[in-house]
C-alpha cells in the first residue's frame, strides 16, 4: 500500500508541476497578480509529494520488500541498514527520483526563501522549474517506474552492485546530485529573467546565493567521488579522464566561469548576455552530464545501472531544454542594454579572461570526451581519447589560470595597475619561486610536479596577500587590524579560502610526481620497501562480513623499525552476485599514504600485490574541503541577504516592465 | 582606450584563446588517441607493429597463465581469430576466463600485443560496448547473450514471475 501511495504521489507530482507550467506564466504574461502568486504554494505541495514518494521507495528498500522489482534488483536482506538506505539511488530509477527529489527541493526552497524576489520574476523562475521537473517526473513515470511489482515475489534479492557497498555511496552522489541538479535553479533564473526581461544587477544578485550553493555541493561532489573512487577502484589513481568524471567536470567548469561573471554583473551591471548565457550553459553541461552518464553510451569505469533504450528519452529532453532556452536567449537578448565599462586591465578584464579559459578549457573536455562518440557516428572507427589527450590539452590552459588568481584578486575594479599589483604580489611570486628551486634541488622529480608545486604555492599566498594588504597595510597596529577585520565582508574572505583551496589541491596533484609505486608478489611475512617504509605482511586472514567472505591481507607499516600503522587490505566476495573486489588498505601518515591493495590468493599461497606511497596526496580533496568552506563563507555574507531585500522593495514599487 | 577598441581588444583575446585552445586539441587529438580493434578487425586491418592499440574480445577459456612474477599471459579472442596478449601488473578484480576485457598498449607482432593496461567491466552483467559491437559482428554475441541470461536467471532464485507495470 506504501508503495502505491509513493507512485501516486509522484503522479500528482507530476500534475502539480504541469499546473505550475503554465499558470504563474500565464500570470506574467497577464500580469495578474493571483496567478502568479499560484506559483510557491504549488512548488511546496510538489515538494512535499516528491519527498512522501522518495520516502515510501526508502521504506520498500528498508524493510526488504522483494514484490518490488527495484528492491529485488538492487538489495538482499543482508545488506546493511546503510545500504539499505543509500541503495535507493544506487540504482537507474532511484538515483532519478533522486534527481526529481533534488529539484523539487529547490523549486521547494526557491518558493521559501526567495520572498523578497520581484513577483514576476520569482513565478517565472518556479514555472521554468515546474517545467523540467514535470520533464523529469514524465520520464520516471514512463520509462523508469521505481515502484513497479512482481506478481510473484521471490525470497531473496540480488543484492546491490558490491562496488556500490560503500559509505561512499551514502555521500557521493546526493551531493552531486544536488550540484547538478542546483544548476536547475540558475537555468531557472535566467530563463526567468529572459521571461520577465529583468537583467539587471538585482538579478545576479538575487541568483548567486543559488549559484554559489550549486557550486559548493558540486566541488564537494566530485571530491567526494574521487576520492571513493580512488580508495575503492584499487588502482590508487583518483581521476582517469573518464566520461563519467568529465560529464562532472564540465558543469563544474562552466559553473566556477558563471559565479565570476555573476560577481561582475551583481557588482558592475556588466558582462550580462554572457552571464545568462553561462546559467544556461552550466545547466545544459549539466543534462549533457546526465545523459552520458545513464545512458551508457561511452565507455566508464564508473558507469552502472545504465540503459541505451532510456538514452532517448533523456536526450529528447536535453534537446527540448538546450535548444529552447538558446531560443529563448537569442530571441531575448538582444534586448539587452550595455552595462558598466571597464579597462582591459582591471578586476573585470580578469574574470573575463577567468572566463574565458574556464569556458576554453570546458569545450576541451568537451571535445575529448565526445570525439570518439562523433566519430563512431560518422566513419564507424572507434577510438578511446584517454588521459594524455587532457594532460596535453587542459594543463596548457590550467597554468595561465593559476597565474591569474591572484592578480584578479588584487586588481580594482574598472582600471586596474599592473605594475603596482605585481609589487604587491612579489612576497607571493618569491615564495614560489623559491618553492621551485627547493623541490628541484631536494626532489628533482619530474620538472611539471616541480613546476606546479612552487605555483600551487603561489596561489595559496597570493590568495591571501590582498587580505593581509587590507588589514596590515600601512602600518596598522594590531587593534587597527582586528577593527578591520571585523569590517571586512565576509566573501572578501570567502574568496580568499576558495582560491587557497584550488592552490591546496594543486599542491597535492604536484606531489603525486613524487610518489612511488610497487607491484609484487608477496608471501606472508615478506618486507617490501616503498618510498622509504617497510611494509610487512604480517598474515591472510578468511572473515566473515554480513553479506561478503574476504581474505584480509594483515600489513605492517614501519619507518626505520618503528611501526607507524596496520594496515587490512582485503579482497572480498558476494555470493549473492558472485563476484568480487578489493578494498584499499590506507595508513594516512602526515598528509601522504600508504595505498596498498591485494588480488586474488595463488595457488602457492601468496598475493599479487599493488603498494604506493603516495606523499601528500590527501591535500587534493583537504583543497576542495577548504573550497567548500569558502563557498560557505560566501554564501553567509550578510550582504547577499539584507541588501537584497532593501533593494527588492525599492524595485516592487515599479511595476514589471512589459514583458512583450 | 574607445569602447571599439576595448571590444576589439575583447574579440581578439577570445579568438587568441580559442585558436591556442583549438591547436592544442588538433595537436592532442593528432598524437594520443588510440584505436579500437576486436580480433577479427585487427587481422584486416594489420596496423603494424609499435602501434597503440585497445584490444576487446572475450578471454579465451584456458589460456591465462601466470608466471612466477608478475606477468601474466592470456588470449583475446572472438572465436575467429585469436589475440596473444602479454601483460605485468595486477588483474582487475572481474577478470575471468570467458568474459569480455579490453586490453590497451603497444602492438608487438601481427596478433601480440604487449599491454599496460587492462580493463574488465565491473558490473558482471555488462559488456564493454565495444566488446559487445565486435562480438555481434562477428556472430558470437548470441551465445554469450544466452549464457548471461542463464546466469541472470540462477541469481533470482525462484524464476523471474512477469511484471505488472
Amino acid at each position: 500500500m506504501i508503495v502505491e501511495t509513493g507512485h501516486y504521489a509522484l503522479v500528482l507530482a507530476l500534475a502539480l508541476a504541469l499546473i505550475n507550467a503554465f499558470v504563474p506564466l500565464w500570470g506574467v504574461y497577464s500580469r495578474d497578480q493571483r496567478l502568479m502568486a499560484v506559483a510557491p504554494s504549488v512548488a511546496l505541495m510538489q515538494c512535499g509529494l516528491v519527498i512522501l514518494s522518495y520516502c515510501a521507495l526508502t521504506y520498500a528498500h528498508v524493510v526488504s520488500d522483494f514484490s518490488v522489482v527495484n528492491v529485488v534488483e538492487n538489495s538482499h536482506s543482508a545488506k546493511p541498514l546503510l545500504y539499505k538506505i543509500s541503495g535507493v539511488w544506487g540504482n537507474h530509477e532511484g538515483s532519478m527520483l533522486l534527481w526529481v527529489l533534488v529539484l523539487a527541493i529547490f523549486g521547494g526552497a526557491v518558493a521559501l526563501f526567495s520572498r523578497a524576489m520581484p513577483a514576476d520574476l520569482r513565478a517565472s523562475v518556479l514555472a521554468v522549474q515546474a517545467w523540467i521537473g514535470s520533464a523529469f517526473l514524465l520520464f520516471i513515470l514512463l520509462t523508469s517506474n521505481p515502484f513497479a511489482r512482481l506478481a510473484r515475489a521471490p525470497m531473496e534479492g540480488n543484492d546491490l552492485n558490491p562496488l556500490l557497498q560503500d559509505p561512499g555511496l551514502a555521500i557521493h552522489p546526493p551531493l552531486l546530485y544536488f550540484g547538478y541538479v542546483g544548476l536547475s535553479i540558475t537555468f531557472s533564473f535566467a530563463a526567468g529573467a529572459l521571461i520577465c526581461g529583468r537583467i539587471d544587477a538585482l538579478w545576479a544578485r538575487t541568483a548567486r546565493p543559488w549559484i554559489l550553493v550549486a557550486w559548493i555541493a558540486l566541488t564537494l561532489g566530485i571530491a567526494m567521488g574521487s576520492y571513493w573512487a580512488y580508495y575503492t577502484l584499487g588502482w590508487g589513481g583518483f581521476w582517469f579522464w573518464d566520461p563519467v568524471e568529465n560529464a562532472s567536470l564540465m558543469p563544474w567548469l562552466a559553473a566556477t566561469a558563471l559565479l565570476h561573471s555573476a560577481a561582475v554583473m551583481e557588482k558592475r551591471d556588466a558582462l550580462k548576455i554572457w552571464t545568462i548565457f553561462l546559467a544556461i550553459l552550466s545547466f545544459s553541461l549539466a543534462l549533457i552530464g546526465t545523459f552520458l552518464v545513464r545512458s551508457g553510451v561511452l565507455t566508464s569505469v564508473h558507469a552502472f545501472a545504465s540503459d541505451p533504450a532510456r538514452g532517448i528519452f533523456i536526450l529528447l529532453i536535453l534537446v527540448l531544454f538546450i535548444g529552447g532556452s538558446l531560443a529563448l536567449f537569442a530571441w531575448r537578448a538582444s534586448l539587452l542594454k550595455q552595462g558598466g565599462l571597464f579597462a582591459p586591465v582591471s578586476r573585470e578584464g580578469a574574470l573575463v579572461l577567468n572566463n574565458l579559459l574556464l569556458t576554453t578549457a570546458c569545450a576541451t573536455v568537451f571535445v575529448g570526451t565526445l570525439y570518439p562518440l562523433a566519430l563512431e557516428a560518422l566513419t564507424g572507427e572507434k577510438i578511446s581519447v584517454g588521459a594524455p589527450f587532457f594532460n596535453a590539452t587542459f594543463i596548457p590552459l590550467a597554468i595561465p589560470l593559476f597565474l591569474l588568481i591572484p592578480f584578479g584578486q588584487s586588481l580594482a575594479w574598472k582600471r586596474g595597475d599592473l605594475l603596482g599589483t605585481a609589487q604587491r604580489l612579489a612576497f607571493a611570486i618569491f615564495c614560489g619561486l623559491g618553492v621551485m628551486l627547493l623541490a628541484a634541488l631536494w626532489q628533482g622529480g619530474p620538472a611539471l610536479s616541480v613546476f606546479t608545486a612552487g605555483l600551487a604555492l603561489y596561489t595559496i599566498i597570493g590568495s591571501f596577500t590582498d587580505l593581509a594588504l587590507r588589514l596590515y597595510g600601512r602600518g596598522a597596529s594590531l587593534q587597527e587590524a582586528l577593527d578591520r577585520l571585523r569590517g571586512l565582508p565576509r566573501s572578501a574572505f570567502g574568496t580568499a579560502f576558495a582560491h587557497a583551496g584550488l592552490g591546496v589541491t594543486l599542491l597535492g596533484l604536484a606531489a603525486t610526481g613524487w610518489g612511488s609505486e610497487r607491484i609484487v608478489h608477496m608471501q606472508v611475512g615478506e618486507t617490501i620497501n616503498v618510498g622509504g617504509y617497510d611494509l610487512t605482511l604480517n598474515a591472510l586472514e578468511p572473515r566473515q562480513g554480513p553479506n561478503y567472505t574476504e581474505i584480509v591481507g594483515r600489513t605492517s607499516v614501519r619507518l626505520g623499525g618503528v611501526e607507524r600503522a596496520v594496515i587490512e587490505p582485503s579482497q572480498r566476495f558476494f555470493p549473492a552476485r558472485r563476484s568480487s573486489r578489493a578494498e584499499a588498505g590506507i595508513a594516512t601518515i602526515g598528509l601522504g599514504q600508504i595505498y596498498m591493495s591485494i588480488a586474488e590468493q595463488s595457488p602457492d599461497g601468496g598475493v599479487n600485490v599493488r603498494m604506493f606511497w603516495k606523499p601528500l596526496v590527501t591535500l587534493i580533496w583537504i583543497g576542495a574541503l577548504i573550497m567548500g568552506f569558502g563557498g560557505l563563507l560566501s554564501l553567509s555574507d550578510r550582504r547577499l541577504r539584507l541588501g537584497l531585500a532593501r533593494r527588492a522593495a525599492i524595485n516592487r514599487q515599479a511595476l514589471p516592465q512589459a514583458a512583450e | 582606450m574607445t569602447r571599439k577598441q576595448r571590444r576589439l581588444a575583447l574579440i581578439f583575446g577570445a579568438l587568441g584563446t580559442l585558436g591556442v585552445a583549438l591547436g592544442l586539441i588538433l595537436f592532442a587529438l593528432s598524437d594520443n588517441i588510440v584505436f579500437f580493434y576486436g580480433p577479427t578487425e585487427l587481422a584486416e586491418k594489420a596496423p603494424a607493429p609499435g602501434a597503440r592499440l585497445r584490444i576487446g574480445g572475450l578471454v579465451k577459456p584456458g589460456s591465462v597463465h601466470k608466471d612466477s612474477g608478475q606477468t601474466v599471459d592470456f588470449i583475446v579472442t572472438d572465436n575467429k581469430h585469436d589475440v596473444a596478449v602479454t601483460y605485468t601488473g595486477l588483474l582487475p578484480d572481474l577478470f575471468r576466463e570467458g568474459q569480455g576485457v579490453v586490453a590497451e598498449g603497444l602492438l608487438t607482432g601481427t596478433a601480440t600485443l604487449k599491454a599496460d593496461s587492462v580493463l574488465a567491466k565491473h558490473d558482471e552483467r555488462y559488456m564493454p560496448r565495444e566488446v559487445a559491437d565486435a562480438l555481434k559482428k562477428q556472430g558470437v554475441w548470441q551465445e554469450n547473450g544466452q549464457q548471461a541470461a542463464e546466469k541472470a536467471q540462477q541469481n533470482s532464485a525462484p524464476a523471474p514471475a512477469p511484471l505488472i507495470r
